[in-house]
């Protein structure tokens, strides 16, 4: 895979490979807010804990997704943020659905329950891709990065 | 739900991924073949939302949440149409790429759909 057609392309951070990343991301977004929906509307309290979490992963994915569309320096920074949140929320909810499912609610520790969310069992009901995108979305910002307007701000 | 169906949408939706994700990687931009292939999945979506409607009037009950079930079908309708506009507006390999992503997470969602309906114990 190389990325060689749009090494020119200016300003804005999705292209090439990257729209397939951003793609992805839009698809786990609009899978975990609809899953978190339908949970905190028919059975919040089954598992208030996770299925709060579970709307929280999906705000945020969707604000990730928005953040690696949108250009500039501001939104890079957003990408950033949302992203490594992702990554900590998918270690630490996944070590926790397998150490400690008790914590987060009855069942939560099935990846397929009905009171699973998208980070249980870090991300194994997504098919591992919630453990697997953000390593890929920071690998992607790392390289890269907006244009510099000032060179005292290189460190994002 | 009918199984078969299901089973067939599902497969179908593999093949046209994995040879979209294949041929956008050999460079190619959309095509009519990999375009069509997304329009039968599309299509296959349709006809599961016929299904579902008219199933539980034959008595065809779903066994899990009716509400999660639609929220699966509603957003994998509108996966291949989002992927089909992006191919036809940018004319890029990675257009194809997406085409395939899309139609792979068609097919995960179709298994799900088919889940909630048959085997929910809950």
């Amino acid at each position: 895979m190389n990325e060689q057609s749009t090494v020119a392309a200016p300003a804005r951070r999705m292209s090439g490979i990257g729209r397939v990343l951003v793609v992805v991301y839009g698809i786990l977004a609009l899978a975990a807010l609809g899953r978190s929906a339908v949970q905190i509307i028919e059975r919040f309290d089954e598992a208030p804990v996770a299925f709060t979490l579970s709307g929280l992963a999906a705000l945020v994915y969707v604000v990730a997704t928005i953040a690696l569309i949108a250009p500039g320096r501001v939104w890079y920074r957003v990408a950033w943020c949302t992203i490594v949140f992702e990554f900590v929320g998918v270690l630490v909810v996944g070590t926790l659905t397998l150490v400690a499912p008790e914590l987060l609610g009855q069942g939560v520790g099935d990846p397929f329950g009905r009171t699973s969310t998208v980070w249980a069992v870090y991300g194994m009901g997504y098919l591992f891709i919630p453990l697997v995108l953000p390593i890929l979305g920071m690998w992607w910002l790392a390289t890269h990065r907006p244009e510099q307007s000032d060179a005292g701000e290189a460190r994002a | 739900m009918i199984d078969w169906f299901a089973y067939a949408l599902v497969a179908v939706a593999l093949v046209v991924g994995l040879g979209c994700i294949a041929i956008g990687l050999a460079g190619r931009v959309p095509s009519d073949l990999t375009m069509g292939g997304l329009l039968l999945v599309e299509l296959g979506l349709v006809a599961q939302v016929v299904i579902a409607v008219v199933a539980p009037a034959v008595g065809n009950h779903p066994s899990g949440s009716v509400l999660e079930f639609w929220v699966y079908l509603i957003s994998a309708l509108l996966l291949p149409l989002v992927a089909g506009f992006w191919a036809l507006l940018e004319r890029t390999r990675w257009s194809t790429v997406i085409l395939g992503v899309a139609a792979l997470a068609v097919a995960v969602m179709e298994w799900r759909m088919l889940q909630i309906w048959t085997v929910q114990l809950a």
